[in-house]
């Protein structure tokens, strides 16, 4: 079984390699190919998994050493794999929605040119993904980070020929970079507290370190978990992140790549644990960030920009959960696990509205479309009542959970928290119902284009639909599935532990109250955009709405804080650069060239005035000599 | 009279030697110079000689004259060459290196 | 070493002292003259002038040797190479004494005074009171003495040397020589070549042909009485150096006869009965001139043809 382990990783790499490698040979059926690779992955998970069920509950991590890597003298780096049921939880949901993704991507880019290309580079995401999800070690997960990252800067800037495209891609990669190097900084911190990278030395031996370190390494952690998972403050990529096509959306910047962080936190939790400061600052980043996100969900109205403000607010939630220890761990990943259904549904659903809209993304020009597109609007639908938390689907059971988890954290922080979360709650449910009224209800307000093509919406084909009905049975039915006799929680439990804190509200009592924010949120959204028309072109807005559409004015954040005061050294240490070591040097050579140039004058070739120096430097020797007689 | 004067005397020829090939521009003349000022470093030889009481510095004075001789060939070949070549025996017209 | 302490004097003979001041005037004299002469010839010499009187003082230091040495092998056969050389090379605006380089004359000046005082102040600082003396050395022979060292202490330096003037003279003869690149003519092809070129087909003339004087720098005459400058060497040619016979020198011969013989007693009946065609126009200046054994009288027939030639023998 152990094998089986390096063929998750090997199977999409293999297509990667063949796809990106093999050239126009594969043009035609290239596609069919990276489909079937991540399938043949998604398969050999399954049976892992079957596998995994079949032993005991404290005996299922499995090891694969596969060789070592870079082993110098203290120094060891192995390429090892560690598949325990926090990996394959991943496993599951990457390869399942990774594979759907495929699939939905043969219809979605049926028409673009460069396919191959396309399903070269999902492979080498799932490959990465893989890795990153299944690295024994912080080192290889380095690896695997770095790869999701090479991977999303691809496939963002996929069609590159748009500049917003390419800008979107460059802005996503040097963001990631500030949290890489986070990431790379902890690692070393790891390295000279514990001598090694190993998750199992580490993370036993946690405790032994100083609390001081710990925090240390966590705040890198959180650093590189914000990079990676759009958190505040490095959240400004994701937004952009939406000029990548709309499966990439769903796959990378929705379900999986984002929540890497996530993992990294649950993962690294024994660090966390025993680092009460880092703790902190990871609920305080969920919490702002699950609020930032939702209020710019709110005022977007590109569809898939909303959804990227929902997403980021989602994983807010996550990192709010995977900060209060292990009260949230379980439950941020099963909100996880939860969202990457619902998330990837709706991102599915999004990119069909697209897809049978000549690719508008303008909410404000859709209206009516249930009528167009009933599959779309069913699956889109039972996406929607799972993310605001509609008792019974996936979402309630998980953010429920997350909300409870909350109040559970205890004290003043509990209260706050817990706060944040409802509010979040009520957001989610205002902005989502815009969403679906925006787009499937109220009459039909699209246009023409400029070239004068009328839309004519019309379902997507099958190869879109069917991953799209797939995502709603997760959507509708993996809450309540897991939550069954509470099956995730002892799933979990023996690789994240957990505990039920003290919360100062009973479970009845966060649920009920939960219901009246949704409905509220539910409410004023109809009311503002079920009962009257909408306006085909946004209202100017309060001063809010025109901050959120702005993304809270993170960019001019960024801009002011800083991309000036960079630009600013730069001048500055150009003017010194031109003015004082230019200066000093080009002086040096211009005082050298003059000197030359007036010693030079001193060779005008003729013998005599040689001859003269001659016998001037004979006289000059004489007197020395004389000179030194005398003294 | 001390023969020291014969010292004097050849520190002037040797001045006035050099002099002459600082001033002057035909290389004949210019060579002459040259033999003025040899034959002044010959003359303090022998008035060295003589007071030293011993016949080294005659030795010497004596090498001077067949090393000069040697040069006068050379040289003298160097200038009829030189003449031939650029028709001119001026010093300064061999100018080439500079600049 | 302790006699020769003994033999240790201060101050020479008085002969000495007066054949120094003397010499020593010359010498400086010549040495003046070698640099400041404008012509290579004189430099060269005032230069063996110096040397001989150089010579002079070697023999009063007891150099006996190197005195006669100084004579023949510098004076006789160095300062020989030397005008051999300024012969081959001949006059040049080298020899003009205007200085070309700024300032290098007030350096020279300069760096002479500084070095010549600076040389002086050496020597008389130099405690050189008093001197021993060649008696000792001379007295197996002066030539004897020089030998011994030569060939015993310093036969080294002596080898050497043989080394360095067989080096110098093959230097000498492969920096003078010049390798013949082509044949030589012969005298038929130069005779040929003067035919296809058209150039000169018959000998040049002769000089002096037909004038009064038949030295090399004087042209020999055409029929009409004018110079051909091609009777005269083309280097006398270049040199400017062909003496003029023609017209006024003529004129002024005639003169000088015509007075000879009015002091001879002799008459100078037959002056205007002269048969000269051109005589009418220059008869004033035509006594005599029947008596011109050669020259006028040649010149007469083309007279008519060339009135201001015939103008100028009048003058």
């Amino acid at each position: 079984m152990e094998n089986l382990i390096g063929l998750l990783v090997a199977a999409p790499l293999l297509g990667a390699a063949l796809l990106l490698c093999g050239g126009r040979r594969l043009d035609g059926k290239g596609h069919l190919l990276g489909t079937a690779l991540a399938l043949a992955s998604f398969v050999i998970g399954a049976v892992l998994f079957a596998d995994m069920l079949g032993r005991d509950e404290h005996d299922r991590a499995l090891h694969s050493h596969l060789f070592s890597w870079i082993p110098v003298g203290g120094f060891r780096a192995d390429v090892a794999f560690q598949l325990d049921q926090l990996s394959m939880t991943f496993v599951l949901l990457i390869t399942g929605v990774g594979s759907l993704i495929h699939i939905y991507s043969i219809g979605y880019m049926e028409h673009d040119e460069r396919r191959r290309r396309f399903f070269g580079y999902l492979n080498l995401f799932l490959a990465a993904m893989l890795l990153l999800v299944l690295a024994d070690n912080y080192l290889l997960l380095y690896v695997g980070w770095e790869g999701v990252g090479l991977a999303s800067y691809l496939l963002i800037g996929f069609w590159q020929h748009k500049p917003s495209a390419a800008t979107a891609a460059k802005k996503a990669f040097i963001v990631n970079r500030v949290g890489d190097v986070g990431l790379s900084i902890a690692i070393m911190l790891m390295f000279t507290t514990f001598g090694t990278f190993a998750f199992a030395p580490v993370l036993s031996n946690a405790t032994d370190a100083s609390e001081g370190k710990l925090t240390a390494i966590g705040l890198m952690l959180l650093l590189a978990a914000c990079g990676k998972s759009a958190q505040v403050p490095l959240q400004s990529w994701l937004g952009d992140a939406m000029e990548g096509p709309t499966p990439v959306s769903a796959l990378i910047h929705a379900a999986t790549m984002v929540t890497a962080g996530v993992y990294l936190i649950t993962r690294s939790g024994a660090i966390f644990n025993n680092a009460p400061d880092a703790q902190t600052a990871v609920v305080t980043v969920g919490a702002v960030t699950l609020l930032f996100g939702a209020i710019v969900g709110c005022a977007k109205d590109d569809i898939k920009k909303a959804l990227a403000g929902s997403t980021m607010s989602q994983i807010g939630y996550m990192i709010l959960a995977a900060g209060l220890g292990p009260i949230g761990y379980v439950f941020a990943i099963m909100h996880l696990v939860t969202h990457g259904f619902f998330k990837a549904g709706l991102f599915l659903g999004a990119g069909s509205v697209m897809h049978g809209m000549n690719d508008e993304v303008d909410m404000r020009k859709y209206g009516g479309l249930r009528k167009y597109m009933p599959v779309t609007f069913v699956t889109f639908g039972l996406g929607y009542l799972a993310i605001i938390g509609f008792p019974g689907l996936s979402g309630f059971w998980s953010k429920d959970k997350i909300i409870e988890a909350a109040f559970a954290k205890g004290g003043t922080e509990g209260w706050i928290l817990g706060g944040a979360a409802l509010l979040g709650a009520a957001i989610t449910a205002y902005y989502m119902t815009r969403v679906m009224l925006l787009t499937f209800f109220g009459e039909k307000r699209w246009v023409p284009d400029e070239q004068g093509n009328e839309p004519h919406p019309h379902e997507s084909p099958k190869s879109m639909t069917i991953p799209m009905i797939v995502l709603a049975f997760g959507s509708v039915f993996a809450g309540g599935l897991f939550s069954l006799n509470d099956a995730f929680l002892k799933w979990l439990e023996p690789v994240t532990s957990h505990s039920h804190g003290h919360s100062p509200l009973s479970a009845a009592t966060v649920t009920a109250g939960t219901m009246v924010v949704l409905l509220i949120g539910v409410a004023i959204a109809w009311v503002q955009y079920g009962r009257r028309p909408v306006p085909s072109t946004a209202p100017r807005g309060s001063l809010l709405t025109r901050a959120a559409r702005r993304d809270l004015l993170q960019d001019d954040f960024n801009h002011v804080v800083l991309v000036k005061p960079g630009e600013y050294l730069t001048r500055g240490l150009v003017y010194v650069d031109h003015k004082l070591v230019d200066g000093v040097v080009n002086g040096t050579a211009a005082s050298v060239g003059g000197l030359s140039g007036r010693l030079r004058k001193l060779q005008n070739g003729y013998a005599r005035t040689y001859a003269v120096s001659m016998f001037g430097g004979t006289a000059v020797l004489i007197a020395a000599t004389l000179l030194m007689r005398a003294v | 009279m001390n023969p020291v004067n014969y010292l004097y005397l050849a520190a002037l020829l040797f001045t006035i030697g050099a002099a002459g090939v600082l001033i002057r521009r035909n290389a004949i003349v210019l060579f002459m110079c040259v033999e003025l000022m040899l034959n002044a470093c010959n003359l303090a030889f022998v008035t060295f000689s003589r007071m030293h009481g011993n016949l080294d510095g005659q030795i010497i004075a004596f090498f001077t004259m067949v090393v000069a001789a040697a040069e006068v060939v050379v040289g003298l070949a160097i200038i009829v060459s030189v003449f031939r070549a650029r028709h001119s025996a001026s010093v300064d017209d061999a100018s080439l290196m500079k600049l | 070493m302790s006699s020769m302490l003994a033999a240790a004097t201060s101050t020479t003979s008085t002969g000495e002292a007066v054949q120094f001041w003397i010499l020593a005037t010359v010498a400086v004299i010549g040495a003046l003259g070698t640099i400041l002469m404008r012509k290579a010839v004189h430099s060269a010499l005032c230069l063996a002038g110096t040397m001989i009187v150089l010579a002079v003082f070697y023999l009063a230091n007891g150099a006996y040797f190197l005195g006669v040495v100084q004579i023949v092998v510098y004076t006789g056969a160095i300062m020989m190479l030397f005008l051999f050389v300024v012969m081959l090379v001949g006059v040049t605006a080298a020899d003009s004494l205007k200085e070309t380089l700024k300032g290098q004359r007030w350096l020279a000046a300069l760096c002479g005074l500084g070095f010549g005082i600076l040389l002086c102040a050496g020597i008389g600082n130099a405690s050189l009171k008093s001197f021993n003396g060649l008696g000792q050395a001379n007295s197996g022979g002066n030539v004897e003495g020089l030998a011994t060292l030569i060939f015993t202490k310093y036969v080294f330096a002596f080898e050497i040397t043989g080394a360095l003037l067989i080096t110098a003279a093959v230097g000498a003869m492969v920096l003078t020589h010049r390798e013949r690149t082509e044949r030589a003519l012969s005298q038929r092809e130069q005779a040929e070549r003067r035919v296809r070129t058209g150039t000169q087909v018959p000998p040049l003339p002769a000089p002096g042909v037909y004038a009064r004087h038949n030295a090399v720098d004087v042209p020999g005459l055409l029929p009409d009485g004018t110079p051909a400058e091609l009777s005269v060497n083309p280097t006398l040619r270049g040199r400017g150096q062909m003496r003029d016979v023609s017209g006024k020198a003529l004129a002024q011969l005639a003169a000088l006869e015509q007075r000879s013989a009015r002091w001879l007693g002799r008459d100078a009946k037959g002056g205007k009965g002269a048969g000269r065609p051109g005589g009418a126009k220059g008869a004033e200046g035509a006594e005599g001139a029947d008596r011109h054994d050669s020259a006028n009288g040649a010149a007469g027939p083309g007279g008519a043809d060339h009135p201001e030639d015939s103008k100028g023998v009048a003058k």
